[in-house]
């Protein structure tokens, strides 16, 4: 097994050097998949790209299944395990605006070029870059461009296949386009939810303390701040967005805010969503508005140990590309496959700037490590590397 | 002709011809080389996505494209360092055929990709345009490779207004609609039928390409059209669409010098062609205004529509022919290169 491992290592660099002679076909999949805008549920066009792809390089079983995922099959020779490499189709920006990638000798810049073009352009690039290295894989390697991730999609496409599939899966990739170093194998639990408070028309603004939308919503973050945090288990609540008022001379009537819970701690988690529900529950009746509170998408704790062979030999390849791990929980597509208890890790493949951004900006140099990463990944978990002696099927 | 007709025959879609892989089949089988050129003056904004799409798309996937090559006419910005990052043959417009005199614009460069490059068919494209897509070079192309009697294809753009439903004008952009359609409706009806006489996309066969002069400024598409049609008829263009062209507008101002600059040159070949007679010779000097503090202040912009001969007209011209046609694999040029080659 070791040396098979230090085989795997010294193979990493021609494996750099193989990505680096297809940087144009890898850029100009990453330039036309980010200019076809696809918000999430309006992905139709984007995977039509991908399927093209998957059908132009004659993998096997393209299709499409209910949910609107793409996928494609590379037959592996010994037909018993199989690979799932995924990338999401959605973005988070609206049709409306700006599309447009500009390309510098080192840079590219543009709306969801990170999140998560660049990881579906190396998925539609990857068949080319196997057949360059020579590659032939034992497993099925199942690529698959994903609907429904991000927000109110809540990561439905990737759960859908998982729970619907056909053959069984021995381990899993999702390749995000950023960044370089980020290795998650492990998701800590997740609430993301919106609390909405709407004034009805027939209000008595003659009455005590209405103040407006924006007063009350107000109140309603400082009363969350007020909850007991545990430094131990780790747990943190985060607003990411509020939406409330209009012009002058109005009262503004609704507010929307947008939170997330994070914490180590399943239990955590649940408690503080009865929290969240009692201070909702109180403020309706305290302001005589409507106040919902609504839960968008939530995530169970799980994954591999640090000590896992996936976990461990991860860290390896990235170390031994002179890429330094950043070990990072994740509450993307990974909690799909823990749900599942399919080892599996996020990997990211390049570096840059202004992250879910609209100008967002990669750098291009160093996708040569980041795609080399997963390859040697993929061979590691095909030779059986990753497998822990239970696991082994 | 009846132009009903040939704008049902002679009228394609890009999408007609997305099948790159029987595009490309096709092409060998009728034993054509097609080099693409892209002429540019400070670009360097969108020039390395040009570059990366072409060449990953059209050269390294599908063979469709045997050369890319950047023109530069002297750009102050570093167009021709991204565009050789990138893999693109790039030269600048001087240092082809050196020995003739020096002239500088767009039509210019066009000129001098006859002499430099090899191919059978040139593919010009603009290197403004924001969203390119290999759709660009193919959908030109396509109508040249199947039917050997095209010879020149124009681009035409869907350019929406905000018409929610029902009819829509379909066209040009506001020199075409004010200035060519016009004039083309007095004296040479037929090309009307092209949608977007001005657009600086085309796809054109050598042989076509070296017998036409070529104005070196603002007038190039308009008299290649009136040429072309003077030596062939309707039955040698056809146009495709290409959807939507994104790039940068141009102040009205900036119009105005264009639509001077093509006049004179529609005016001079509209004499020479013999279908407008005149004995006077035509001013060059265009006059404009600007207001400052209350006051109306004259703008003289002096614009000659200077132009090259037809290609096969110069001397050099036959002895790079017979190198053309002796060449068994493509090689460097005489001309200085700049930066890496495909």
């Amino acid at each position: 097994m070791e040396q098979d491992l230090s085989q795997l290592l010294a193979k990493l660099p021609e494996y750099e050097r193989a990505v680096r002679t297809m940087n144009e076909i890898i850029l100009a999949n990453l330039v036309l998949l980010s200019e076809i805008p696809a918000p999430t549920f309006e992905e139709a066009e984007r995977r039509q790209f991908v399927l093209d792809r998957f059908i132009e390089f004659e993998l096997d079983n393209v299709s499409t299944d209910q949910v609107g995922n793409a996928l494609g099959i590379i037959k592996g020779s010994g037909g018993e395990r199989s690979i799932l490499v995924v990338a999401h189709l959605d973005t988070p920006f609206d049709r409306s605006i700006d599309h447009t990638v500009s390309v510098a000798p080192n840079t590219i810049v543009g709306a969801g070029v990170g999140d998560d073009s660049l990881g579906l352009a190396a998925l539609v690039s990857l068949p080319l870059l196997l057949k360059q290295l020579g590659l032939t894989f034992k497993s099925d390697l199942i690529l698959m461009a994903s609907v429904r991730s991000l927000g109110r999609g809540d990561i439905e496409g990737l759960r859908f296949f998982l729970d619907n599939r056909s053959m069984a899966i021995n381990s899993g990739v999702c390749v995000e386009g950023v960044r370089l170093g980020r290795l998650s194998y492990a998701s800590i639990g997740m609430l993301r939810g919106e609390i909405q408070y709407r004034i009805p028309a027939e209000y008595d603004w003659t009455r005590f303390g209405a103040g407006g939308a924006i007063v009350n919503i107000t109140d309603v973050i400082n009363r969350i701040l007020e909850l007991p945090l545990p430094r131990r288990p780790r747990t943190s609540i985060v607003f990411n967005r509020i939406e409330a008022g209009g012009p002058f001379n109005t009262t503004p009537s609704e507010a929307t805010l947008q939170f997330e819970v994070r914490s180590e701690s399943e239990a955590i988690v649940r408690r503080i969503e009865r929290d969240l529900a009692n201070i909702t529950a109180e403020t309706a009746s305290q302001t005589g508005a409507d106040v919902e509170l609504s839960v968008l998408s939530r995530r169970r704790p799980g994954g591999l140990p640090f000590a896992d062979p996936l976990a461990s030999l991860a860290r390896e390849i990235m170390t031994a590309l002179d890429v330094q791990p950043r070990i990072t929980p994740s509450t993307s597509e990974l909690s799909a496959f823990i749900d599942q208890r399919i080892p599996a890790v996020t990997i990211g493949l390049t570096v840059g700037d202004h992250y879910n951004e609209e100008h967002e900006q990669l750098e291009i140099e160093p996708i040569g490590k980041g795609l080399a990463q997963l390859v040697g990944l993929l061979v590691a978990m095909d030779e059986g590397l990753t497998d822990e002696p239970e696991r082994v099927a | 002709m009846n132009l009903n007709a040939w704008l049902k025959s002679n009228t394609y879609h890009h999408s007609s011809f997305r099948d790159l892989r029987a595009l490309v089949e096709a092409k060998e089988e009728a034993g054509l080389r097609i080099s693409l050129c892209i002429p540019t003056l400070n670009e360097e904004q969108t020039i390395g996505k040009e570059i990366v799409i072409f060449r990953s798309e059209l050269m390294q996937r599908y063979p469709l494209l045997d050369e890319i090559a950047v023109i530069d006419s002297g750009s102050t910005d570093d167009t021709l360092k991204v565009a050789a990052s990138f893999g693109a043959d790039t030269y600048l417009a001087s240092d082809i055929l050196p020995d003739l005199p020096a002239k500088r614009g767009k039509g210019e460069n066009l000129w001098k990709a006859i002499y430099q490059l090899s191919g059978d068919v040139i593919v010009y494209i603009d290197a403004d345009i924001k969203n390119i897509h290999p759709r660009f070079v193919y959908g030109l192309l396509g109508p040249l490779i199947h039917r050997p009697e095209v010879k020149y294809v124009k681009a035409f753009y869907d350019r929406p207004l905000a018409f929610g439903q029902g009819i829509r004008p379909s066209g040009g952009g506001r020199v075409t609609e004010i200035l060519i359609r016009p004039l083309f409706s007095l004296y040479f009806p037929e090309l009307t039928a092209i949608v977007q006489p001005l657009s600086g996309e085309y796809a054109v066969r050598r042989e076509v390409l070296e017998r036409v002069p070529f104005p070196i400024g603002y007038g190039v598409e308009t008299s290649h059209l009136m040429d072309v049609y003077s030596l062939y008829d309707m039955s040698a263009f056809a146009q495709t669409d290409l959807d939507q062209r994104v790039h940068r507008n141009q102040p009205t101002r900036s119009l105005g010098k264009m639509a001077f600059g093509i006049l004179q040159s529609f005016l001079s070949r509209a004499d020479r062609l013999g279908v407008l007679k005149s004995d006077r010779e035509l001013e060059t000097v265009l006059r404009q205004f600007q207001v400052q503090d209350k006051v109306f202040e004259m703008i003289e912009h002096q614009i000659v529509e200077d132009e090259r001969p037809p290609m096969e007209t110069v001397e050099q011209y036959q002895q790079r022919l017979a190198e053309f046609r002796a060449a068994t694999t493509p090689k460097p040029r005489k001309g200085r290169k700049n930066g890496a080659t495909s």
